[in-house]
């Protein structure tokens, strides 16, 4: 009796210290951030709840612009990362024979150096005198006054070297799953090889490519690393402003509804896409 | 693959094309890495280390000259193994729990870890603040070693369950009815069989934490790990050392990764 008590009580005991920590850190903050968003108040007086919900139309017509500017640089940059990894992924899944698992190792390389000196390396890179521009420069290639930092490209480029791996890595994962005998009966049947794609292999790897899309465009859209270190005072992100407003002006209320502005586009796209694949293929490709 | 699938997939000239390509993308990618590497063995006079000088290993021998970037190292280095501890014990739980038993709870568990890693990090980052705001809990080494936990804990749990699809359930019978009691079978039948599992997915919590920066930026205070004190210090211009550092970590990652993928090949 007292055994089955303990076994049915064993997947409880195993979960609840991590529940308790992600109910204490991560669930009970987002209702917190909730409450402090339509706060009143300064850092001085302190801050009160008067459910001043004049806080979200306040931000949202202040910053706007580096909303839809966010919106925008994670657009282009997902769809560059499509672009991009799609004939690599391509290429290792069919090509790669035994060293596919060399090639993905390749891939993830760069993570194992910090991201923010990966861009500070492209910043030294990119800068008006580095590497690059300062050879162009002087072979005459590009005017003196060229510069590539602090445009929007600067941080596109940056974001896309970022989080190209996340996007490669579940488009690799759907076409290494295609059974070889699809292709192989595709070619029995006389389709030519732009058929065999358009009508075997990309279908199959549309999972992949909404799979590699949520796990791109969302770090992207909220991401102020690349624009703070690449871009200049005209690319300023979402992310920059949040962090503005909470670690230099102390302006708690306004931040955490700009936070929450983000939150709510994303995850509406986030549930968008779970709702479509299910969220336990989801997690596995978060995994990796 | 044999040579018609081959051919289904692209002819050789496209074949080879591609292999060029996906040579081009990994240069891409690794060279903001070789630079990073290089300049670290830059002899550089002024303050800035733009322009390559020459060889020299002083910026090794210096590594640790610069006082408040080398305990925001030993921060970076030290949180991570208490967080590394922390979330590979509760996530580990949460894992063995989802991929062993079938109960209430389950799909709540399965949403939150869910949330957890699909949300934005700057969301996390945030809630997380508001939180400290609110209970007015300064700021510090403690408040991110919170932080990271809480981010760690989704991605060891997962790769814990992941590795236990093949996990049978009759092993631990089998061990009952031979006498085990419940510890002695957790020990020796049930901990070795999650072991790749854990090992992988405490690398993943090191590894995500030692590299974390906006979690860590927010709830951080006036406490510096090491991508902290490197995102102040672009806009005077970054010290070789930091590229030392940057390289020994780097080299540090990727032996512990070919140990461990050479360590689960001979256990198989």
């Amino acid at each position: 009796m007292i055994g089955r008590l303990r076994s049915a009580g064993a997947p409880y005991f195993a979960i609840l210290p991590g529940g308790l920590w992600l109910a204490i850190f991560f669930v009970l903050p987002l209702f917190v951030m909730v409450s402090l968003s339509v706060q009143t108040g300064n850092l001085i007086t302190g801050f009160q709840q008067t459910f001043h919900f004049a806080n979200y139309s306040h931000v949202l017509s202040t910053y706007n612009k580096q909303l839809v500017r966010s919106l925008e640089y994670g657009a282009i940059a997902t769809v560059l990362c499509v672009v991009l990894a799609y004939p690599m992924a391509y290429w290792i899944a069919f090509f790669g024979g035994r060293n596919k698992s060399t090639y993905l190792f390749l891939v993830l390389l760069p993570f194992f150096v910090t991201f923010v000196l990966r861009t500070v390396a492209w910043q030294f890179l990119l800068g008006d005198q580095g590497l690059v521009l300062g050879w162009l420069k002087s072979a005459g290639i590009v005017g003196q006054n060229f510069h590539v930092l602090a445009t929007g490209a600067a941080v596109i480029a940056g974001l896309v070297y970022n989080y190209l791996p996340f996007m490669l890595l579940p488009i690799y994962v759907s076409l290494e799953r295609i059974d070889p005998n699809l292709l192989e009966a595709a070619g029995d049947l006389y389709a030519t090889r732009r058929q065999t794609f358009l009508r075997i292999v990309f279908p199959l790897t549309i999972p992949g490519i909404f799979a590699g899309v949520l796990l791109t465009f969302v770090p992207v859209v909220s991401d102020y690393v690349n624009a703070s270190i690449l871009g200049g005072t005209g690319q300023t992100m979402i992310g920059n402003i949040i962090q503005t407003l909470y670690l230099t002006n102390s302006d708690y209320p306004n931040a955490s509804a700009l936070s929450i502005v983000l939150m709510a586009i994303l995850m509406i796209g986030i549930f968008v896409y779970a709702r479509a694949l299910g969220t336990r293929d989801l997690l596995d490709a978060a995994a990796g | 693959m044999s040579q018609t699938q081959t051919n289904a997939a692209g002819g050789r000239l496209s074949g080879r094309l591609m292999q060029v390509y996906t040579w081009g993308i990994i240069f891409w990618l690794m060279l903001p890495i070789f630079v990073i590497i290089a300049f670290g063995f830059n002899n550089t006079k002024g303050k800035f280390n733009y322009t390559w000088q020459g060889f020299t290993l002083h910026w090794y021998r210096h590594l640790f000259d610069i006082p408040d970037l080398t305990s925001a190292l030993l921060n970076s280095l030290s949180i991570a193994a208490i967080v590394t501890i922390v979330a590979g014990i509760l996530g580990t739980g949460m894992g063995f729990a989802l991929g062993r038993w079938k109960f209430r709870g389950t799909v709540l568990t399965e949403l939150t870890l869910f949330a957890n890693i699909a949300a934005p990090e700057i969301t996390l980052a945030t809630a997380l603040l508001s939180l400290f705001i609110t209970v007015n809990l300064a700021r510090g080494y403690w408040t991110i070693v919170i932080a990271q936990v809480m981010f760690d804990i989704a991605y060891v749990a997962v790769t814990v369950r992941a590795r236990m699809s093949g996990y049978d359930v009759h092993l631990e019978e089998a061990s009952r009815d031979l006498g085990a009691g419940g510890l002695t079978t957790f020990r020796l039948i049930t901990l070795p069989l999650l072991l790749p599992g854990i090992v992988a997915g405490c690398l993943l919590a090191f590894a995500l934490s030692i590299d974390d920066f906006v979690i860590t930026q927010f709830n951080a205070g006036q406490t510096l790990t090491f991508p902290l004190w490197v995102f102040g210090a672009t806009r005077l211009g970054v010290p070789p050392q930091v590229n030392v550092m940057g390289t020994l970590i780097f080299v540090g990652g990727v032996l512990i990764a070919i140990a461990s993928v050479l360590l689960s090949r001979r256990r198989i």
